[in-house]
């Protein structure tokens, strides 16, 4: 038995389906940004996973810009979520409704 | 075999840590849980040899990212669990999970019925292995990893640059306290409408 990159991609496929269910499911926003970690890590072991099995290292390339705007998201993500729950800590994702006109 | 064991290792660290992100109800113990993820993906990148990007991937996600929603959840005491029996929208929850499975049925169901059925996985979604930037074998990961970044990408590289320094800046301007009355916390529910 071979570890090919079926697997990768399957594994991949999961970690990216149970993030999304816990971006549309949990209502805490820190919560809800780990998700989004969740999914772009998921697309990351598929993009290292075409890249070793194509011979490629496009695919390396694609996974350092993504570490590197997911570091940039976070940033501001968290501090809109500071700037938000500064002013009403037991805030969740729907209290932010609060921000329309 | 190695190879197999170490991937269902790692396969079940990643899959349990995104659990326990997803389910457990303190954000203390889901940060904790996505640390187990990401050092399983490590894993997995170095088992495809992509040694460089399993290094940034502990250095910049396990480390720095972690750390920072940490802080956050720690500075602002938001560390309570949330009462997840509470379900302020009804059926929302059924209707995530069932949103996450057909998610998961399509992108499976793409993977095993697009292209030609007998090779599978990669080839059979692209429909060819055409490649844009070879390997070479025998050369360090990093090395080649660094050749692509600034020679075909370098515009993009130098723009990465643009886009942290625009965070960092961001981040200042949102955080920052303007004067001590922004500091006195607004009751919950009085927030002008």
């Amino acid at each position: 038995m071979e570890v090919t990159e079926t697997w990768y991609l399957l594994l991949s496929a999961l970690l990216f389906a149970l993030g999304a269910t816990g971006l549309l499911i949990r209502r805490n926003p820190l919560v809800m940004f780990m998700c989004v970690e969740l999914m772009l890590n998921a697309v990351n072991i598929s993009f290292v996973a075409f890249s070793n099995a194509l011979d490629d290292l496009s695919g390396q390339t694609a996974v350092f810009f993504v570490l590197v705007v997911a570091a940039a998201e976070v940033v501001v993500g968290l501090s809109l979520t500071v700037a938000v729950l500064r002013r009403r800590p037991e805030a969740t994702a729907d209290d932010i409704a609060s921000l329309r006109g | 075999m190695i190879d197999v064991i170490v991937f269902a290792i790692s396969a079940l660290i990643i899959i349990g840590g995104a659990i326990g992100v997803i389910a457990l109800p303190n954000p203390v113990h889901a940060a904790l849980s996505l640390i187990a993820t990401f050092f399983g993906v490590a894993v997995l990148f170095v088992q495809q040899e992509a040694h460089f990007l399993a290094l940034v991937q502990v250095v910049v996600y396990a480390g720095a990212i972690v750390v920072l929603f940490l802080f956050v959840i720690m500075l602002l005491g938001v560390d309570r669990a949330q009462e997840l029996g509470v379900e302020p929208l009804a059926g929302q929850r059924a209707a995530g999970v069932a949103v996450g499975a057909v998610l998961l049925a399509l992108v499976v169901g793409g993977l095993f019925l697009s292209g030609d059925p007998d090779r599978g996985g990669a080839v059979a979604l692209t429909g060819q292995s055409g490649q844009v930037v070879p390997t070479v074998e025998g050369e360090q990961d990093v090395i080649q990893l660094a050749r692509d970044l600034f020679t075909r990408h370098l515009l993009t590289f130098e723009a990465t640059g643009i886009l942290l320094t625009v965070a960092t800046v961001g981040a200042v301007v949102l955080v920052r306290a303007r004067g001590a009355e922004d500091l006195i916390l607004d009751e919950p529910g009085t927030a002008q409408h």
